[in-house]
């Protein structure tokens, strides 16, 4: 069972609620895919790490064989490649590495070589398995880790698996929900944060992922999200009180189930109502 | 024309909640919502007008002609991005593809084309002299790096009288804030008080020095936790970066975002301090020609 949590805004609580999650399920894996600021480590400090480098294929240029017919350069829909000065230049930063230029050289100028953007980290944090993936600061996209965190865990339906999602709605949020047999969205009770709601509430519908909010933050009197729920006829799982307690716990980055009771009580409910909710979903989709 | 870029690394620290009330302080007559994720920052700027709407076209899409496919599996094979599926027929995912253009060069009877697909839509305010440019990418689409250098193109395409720009940044360190920190002067980071904060920081400062673009701090929510806030001013310190200030967490703030007004549009606590944060910046961007660099 694979449930993503994702919210659209940043700072809405993703890594509270998938953390707490579970840390309360007990045996559980917890995977990272927010690549680009990945935080549950910090909560988890997991041990035993073991460690993977992530590579992509990046052209490399044999310019003694280059004879500078420019078929790449013509090819490459990514402005990756320019000729300046009789010399052929790979910009690797921006480079997809599809293979065409390398494929299309004429003159075989042109190999490839492994260049790193990141890695996955794999440990273990009491009895829950902790994934997470880390993008290198300066490269631009994080999927190829993502497609390998998720390759890694191959979905098992009496496991519990949850996956801590990037903000927004972008390709690398659809990478990380796309093998998830549930979604929660966590929002928070601002105007910013029912427009974002707004927009991974598109995204789940989209791609039919069965899903519910989790209003996190709440104060008393109005809340804009809760209401966007209720006008959309949307299962809303749980409410999370605004709580400094919990939020000097959470910035300290301690698993608020396993330093009080009072939460602990909060998201073994919350816990129990998505499986429920996870079981109803899959028993009337079958 | 000086460019502040406000980024943050950790995603819902307040970097809108921030560049709206500059936006405001400065009076500001051009300025850009450069997070095409996830934008914001069209709620709370008053506009009197409509926006000006252009679609915006990403890489396009492959697309397989049934009648002419022959089967081979040459372009499933080579395509990288595992886009190509086979079942009777041969299809291709859109949200996958990313328009490389391999299968068609793969293809022996040329019964695959790329066609041109819209990945978002540009929007520009202008009027009375002022130009707001914003978009909204498509949902679970990718080349949002692109999208927003067309942000930025399309605020620099209307010519205003104006000395300042002010950019509202998208959170994280990958393609949307690489393609934003492009050409800009300075980069006020908003930084929040939480271990997690603190570790995406240290990222973004990294991200913004591999581009040898100068960066300032300032922390919101500052009293949320104290020991953490001196942490990070600790951490400018030691990396030599300038200071902003401290803004505290203000309920009056939420308050004020919810019906759609910044926070120096009424009187409190984060208000103020933002004041602060604002002269401080403005004086280093124009009158010491810049802090030092990171």
């Amino acid at each position: 069972m694979r449930i993503a949590v994702l919210s659209g805004k940043g700072g809405t609580g993703k890594t509270l609620v998938s953390v707490n999650l579970a840390a309360v399920a007990k045996i559980s894996t917890y995977i990272d895919c927010d690549v680009e600021e990945p935080n549950g480590h910090l909560f988890f400090k997991p041990e035993d790490v073991q460690e993977e480098e992530i590579s992509v294929k990046i052209p490399k240029v044999n310019n003694e064989l280059c004879n500078g017919c420019r078929k790449c350069i013509d090819f490459c829909k990514f402005n990756a490649l320019a000729y300046i000065k009789d010399k052929l230049i790979v910009f690797e930063e921006v480079c997809h590495s599809c293979g065409g230029c390398i494929m299309l050289c004429p003159e075989k100028a042109l190999t490839e070589r492994e260049k790193v953007i990141g890695k996955v980290q794999k440990g273990t944090s009491d009895q829950v398995t902790v994934y997470t993936g880390i993008l290198n600061t300066g490269e631009a996209s994080g999927i190829p880790i993502i497609k390998k965190l998720l390759a890694e865990n191959k979905p098992e339906a009496d496991k519990l698996t949850f996956i801590d999602c990037p903000p927004g709605s972008a390709c690398i949020v659809m990478e990380s929900i796309k093998d998830a047999d549930y979604c929660i969205l966590v929002a928070e009770p601002t105007l910013f944060g029912v427009h974002n709601l707004n927009m991974v509430y598109e995204l789940v519908k989209l791609f039919n992922k069965p899903f519910g909010v989790v209003l996190n933050k709440c104060i008393e009197g109005e809340n804009p999200a809760e209401n966007f729920c209720i006008e959309k006829n949307i299962k809303i799982l749980d409410q999370i009180p605004f709580d400094n307690e919990l939020g000097i716990l959470n910035s300290n980055a301690e698993i608020a189930v396993r330093e009080n009771e009072k939460y602990q009580a909060l998201f073994s409910s919350l816990l129990e109502t998505v499986k429920k909710e996870v079981q109803h979903e899959t028993t009337s989709y079958s | 024309m000086k460019q502040l870029l406000i980024l943050s690394g950790k995603g819902g620290t307040g970097k809108t909640t921030i560049a709206s009330a500059f936006i405001k302080l400065a009076n500001a007559k051009s300025y850009a919502d450069c997070d095409v994720d996830a934008p914001n920052l069209h709620l709370i700027t008053e506009q009197s007008s409509q926006p000006m709407k252009t679609d915006y076209y990403g890489l396009p899409k492959a697309e397989i002609n049934p009648e002419l496919c022959i089967k081979c599996d040459k372009c499933r094979q080579n395509c990288r991005f595992d886009s190509i599926s086979v079942d009777k027929k041969y299809k291709v995912d859109p949200f996958a593809c990313e328009g490389c253009g391999v299968c068609k060069a793969v293809c022996p009877v040329e019964a695959i084309s790329l066609k041109p697909a819209v990945a978002g839509e540009l929007m520009l305010y202008a009027n009375e002299g002022e130009v707001f440019s914003t978009a909204q990418l498509k949902m679970g689409s990718g080349t949002s790096g692109m999208l927003v250098t067309e942000v930025k193109k399309q605020m620099k395409s209307e010519i205003v009288n104006a000395n300042l720009a002010i950019i509202d940044g998208s959170p994280g360190i990958g393609c949307p804030v690489i393609a934003s920190l492009s050409g800009v002067d300075m980069v006020l980071i908003v930084a929040e008080p939480s271990i997690s904060g603190i570790s995406d920081l240290e990222r973004i400062i990294k991200t913004a020095a591999k581009f040898g673009t100068m960066t300032v701090i300032c922390i919101n929510k500052f009293d949320t936790n104290v020991e953490n806030t001196k942490k990070i001013e600790a951490l400018c310190k030691k990396q030599r970066l300038t200071f902003m200030g401290r803004i505290p967490f203000d309920s009056n703030a939420v308050k004020a975002i919810n019906n759609g007004r910044t926070i120096v549009d009424i009187d409190c606590a984060s208000g103020a301090a933002v004041k602060a944060v604002y002269n401080k910046t403005m004086k280093l961007l124009f009158e010491e020609g810049g802090g030092l660099r990171s």
